[in-house]
């Protein structure tokens, strides 16, 4: 019962979120891309929180947050449509199985990188990243449904607000539980000083490997989202540019701070979509140009971030 | 009995050796002294013995186990808790949370506890509040609980590691020179610490210290490195005429 | 005897290849062994090194020995600016934010290429200088686009010993590599010795990138990027911050990448070099020529 009393404030704000925006779907004030949109900031919201949990409170400078995204996109995409999936019952083993599974190459990859520090780790993520990336582009050696550099075509839409909304909402208030208890205090330790966290006992091989992986699962479920909200997938969605979006709004959101990240996806989802509908179709791909100015501007004016709970 | 036995320890880096054949004991309940020009090797010591570098050669035993290699986390769990010289607080958790994390590195409760907030994960956090507060009490820092870390002075910092040490529950403690940096009044005032922490935790502590008024009044027994060796390991009163230590302190005062 | 040959060709092949590595991981070596920051916008100065010379072979006409000298100069010039106006403000902030700042200038410089009013984001026929010859000796072919990327990596690499082991500067990079406090306490400047070592590890990527447009005559905003992470590796395999280590490392990975493609298959060229990455962060972190550092 506790796991519903203490964060009932987080169940009464969805519910309510969720009345508003259902309101506005039935009565058609939302065009189907408002919807759409909508709905794709929730699932930026989950993965980005899976970053702040490697990053913002553990420190593990992931810069491949995107492949793990990918990976759970791809394999719920391939299961869906291979299986004939079509409603909610049958999609939540697939969804486990896509976290799971990210959660498992997370793990994997995890052991031998999380032993190195900032820069190498940096490079290495960025490599793993990279590497993913390739494999998608020649995914259809593999299996010709999955499309390789023409993308994935065909996958059943079965996101809708409800599964995104509520089930976003259960992953938040399990993060937050785990933050709020000796997980949350740990990966904070680590941050700060990994050598002292491992002088008062803290394993920390053991924890950074559970921040990872976790984070890595969350990822898993958001592409796994996203694959079934927009039906057609294509390996330039999951390259660096991707977690660069992941680091940007972890980084404004505040590390460390859950809440600051989901107010942060709705923020750049927005900004990056209101580019799209002020901007003239020609200079459109000004917006890959914006992206990176604004996160060297971030790192020159507020290195630590923006939003950032303030103690005493 | 003996709580720490050090066998022939030797530690070397790109050919320098930083600890060179070094043994010693110590024996349970005693305040064991290490003094030694800089760079002697005393830090790496303890680097050796709380998990930080593994030996080249040569055993540590603790409490009849031979430790020799293990990991610092673990030589936590086994009762082994130090300080560090340049200080190593969580500097943006608070006081609290800086104790905190120590208590709860005995591991109370699990994930599956923590997420969906079992009688058993209240129970722990409950119990690991309350030794948190009694020991930021015992330690007079209880008014700046909910302060950050690295807001604190120097000395309630220096008190704010010793606090979260001892919240391991340690049998050995390796505190690394605990005085730098204070005035004479502040050293008696960690001298008469010391001797009130080991009455209160019954904890065996092996102290590095430069201050030599400070180490000579709380040690029971003294060893002197001197470049990664060993020069003389016996009483403060024996250790202050030893003509060597003389030598290697040449130009120090030493009473 | 077949197998004799096609071995040697891969070898050959390897080689030029390996050759322009070379040239691109000197500039994260030097960088590293002053700055202990791995310059992401690299790869992207050897990308601009390519299309300087586009510009200047196809729209001007230059002879390729101005070019050579003019895109070195553009590329020295942009390895100054982008530390000057990124990475000097932040000389002082903590790693990470050097490192996404770095990361941040590398996109920035490929997407604002990339940009359709600007150029384009699509692949670019590079302008030979020159016909190519192919020279049969027998074991196995040469052509002269192969034999130029030897005798121009050779030369930039006789200049650069010359410059880091016979020039104050070079004796100043050296020094400061080794460490920054005392060097500076010895009056070395900080901030030149820092801009020189960018100044020349640009010249050498705006230099590799022309060689690359020479002989794989397709170049495109993003080409920067896997060249620019595999000379990487091949800097942390050689030892990161060693020279030398830059140069074998450098010819390794050319070697690897040619064979595999050769003898198992292309798909699998770039997952094998960062195998390769894994293995020495893992097993080796100091590299072939590195020494062994301990955590303090």
């Amino acid at each position: 019962m506790r796991f519903f009393t203490e964060s009932k404030w987080f169940f009464f704000i969805t519910i309510i979120i969720y009345v508003i925006l259902k309101a506005l779907f039935f009565s058609g004030m939302a065009s189907s891309y408002i919807q759409q949109i909508i709905q794709y900031a929730v699932i930026i919201a989950l993965a980005s929180i899976g970053l702040n949990i490697i990053y913002g409170f553990t420190g593990q400078f992931s810069l491949g947050h995107a492949a793990f995204y990918g990976i759970g996109a791809y394999t719920s995409a391939y299961l869906t449509k291979i299986l004939g999936i079509d409603n909610l019952f049958s999609y939540i083993p697939v969804l486990m199985a896509c976290s799971v599974i990210s959660g498992i190459i997370g793990f994997l990859i995890g052991i031998p990188i999380l032993k190195l520090k900032d820069d190498f780790l940096a490079i290495a993520t960025l490599g793993f990243g990279t590497l993913v990336r390739v494999f998608f582009d020649n995914s259809d050696k593999l299996s010709d449904v999955l499309g390789g550099s023409r993308g994935f075509v065909g996958i059943p839409k079965i996101t809708n607000l409800e599964l995104i909304l509520f089930f976003t909402l259960f992953i938040v208030v399990i993060t937050r539980h785990m933050i709020n208890s000796r997980f949350g205090l740990f990966w904070r330790c680590i941050k700060d000083d990994e050598l002292a966290a491992s002088s008062i006992g803290i394993n920390t091989t053991n924890m950074k490997l559970k921040a990872f992986t976790y984070g890595c699962m969350l990822a898993g479920f958001g592409g796994a989202f996203y694959a079934n909200l927009y039906t057609f997938l294509h390996p330039s969605n999951f390259d660096i540019l991707k977690s660069i979006d992941f680091l940007i709004i972890v980084i404004i959101g505040g590390m460390g701070n859950i809440t600051g990240t989901i107010l942060a996806s709705f923020i750049w989802v927005g900004f990056i979509e209101g580019l799209r509908i002020i901007l003239p179709s020609e200079i459109l791909d000004i917006r890959w140009v914006v992206i990176p100015i604004l996160l060297i501007f971030i790192m020159m004016w507020r290195p630590y971030g923006i939003m950032i709970k303030k103690t005493k | 009995m003996k709580v720490l036995e050090v066998i022939n320890l030797e530690k070397n880096f790109g050919g320098v050796k930083a600890v060179d054949d070094v043994s010693f004991f110590i024996e349970e309940g005693e305040t064991f002294g290490i003094i030694g020009p800089n760079g002697a090797g005393k830090t790496t010591l303890f680097n050796l013995i709380s998990g930080i570098y593994t030996p080249d050669k040569g055993k540590i035993i603790f409490k009849g186990k031979d430790i020799t290699g293990f990991m610092p986390y673990r030589l936590s769990h086994i009762g082994i808790a130090r300080t560090f010289q340049n200080m190593r607080l969580f500097g943006s958790l608070t006081v609290l949370e800086n104790i905190l994390s120590a208590v709860l590195s005995k591991r109370p409760y699990n994930m599956f506890q923590a997420i969906f907030r079992t009688a058993g994960y209240l129970k722990g956090e409950k119990n690991a509040y309350k030794m948190a507060r009694e020991l930021l009490d015992f330690f007079g820092l209880n008014e700046k609980a909910d302060y950050s870390a690295s807001s604190l002075s120097y000395g309630e910092q220096r008190r704010l590691e010793l606090a979260r040490a001892l919240a391991t529950d340690p049998t050995l403690m390796l505190i690394d020179e605990p005085g730098a940096g204070m005035n004479p009044k502040e050293i008696g005032d960690l001298a008469s610490m010391i001797k009130v922490i080991k009455e209160r935790f019954s904890v065996t502590i092996a102290i590095i210290e430069h201050q030599m008024n400070l180490i000579m009044n709380i040690s029971n027994r003294i060893m002197v490195m001197d470049f990664g060796e060993v020069i003389i390991t016996s009483t403060p009163q024996e250790v202050k005429k030893d003509k060597r230590v003389i030598e290697a302190y040449l130009g120090e005062e030493l009473d | 005897m077949e197998h004799i040959s096609y071995i040697l060709q891969q070898v050959v092949n390897g080689i030029q290849l390996g050759a322009v590595y070379a040239l691109i991981a000197l500039g994260y070596t030097m960088v590293y062994g002053v700055l202990r920051l791995i310059n992401f916008a690299h790869g992207d100065v050897f990308m601009l090194g390519a299309f300087v010379a586009y510009f200047l072979i196809s729209k001007f006409g230059l002879p390729v020995y101005l070019v050579f000298i003019l895109t070195m100069i553009s590329c020295a010039m942009v390895g100054f600016i982008i530390e000057k106006v990124a990475y000097k403000p932040l000389r002082d902030a903590p790693k990470i934010s050097l490192l996404i700042t770095a990361v941040g200038v590398s996109l920035f410089l490929e997407y604002f290429l990339s940009l359709k009013a600007l150029f384009t984001p699509n692949y670019i026929p590079f302008p030979r200088p020159f016909e190519i010859q192919t020279y049969d000796l027998s074991f196995f072919v040469i052509t002269n686009v192969q034999l130029l990327i030897f005798i121009i990596t050779f030369i930039s690499l006789f200049i650069l010993y010359l410059l880091i082991y016979r020039t104050r500067y070079g004796i100043a990079m050296r020094a400061v590599s080794h460490d920054k406090e005392t060097a500076s306490l010895m009056g070395v400047g900080i901030d030149g010795i820092i801009s020189f070592t960018f100044i020349v590890g640009a010249s050498l990527a705006g230099v590799g990138g022309i060689l690359y447009g020479i002989a794989y005559p397709q170049i495109n905003v993003f080409m920067g990027i896997m060249p620019g992470i595999k000379s990487f590796i091949a800097a942390v395999l050689g030892g990161i911050g060693i020279i030398h280590g830059a140069v074998v490392g450098g010819l390794i990975i050319g070697l690897c990448e040619v064979f595999v493609s050769a003898f198992l298959s292309s798909t699998f060229r770039d997952g094998v070099i960062f195998i390769i990455l894994f293995a020495v962060l893992l097993f080796r972190p100091m590299g072939i020529f590195g020494k062994r550092i301990e955590k303090v």
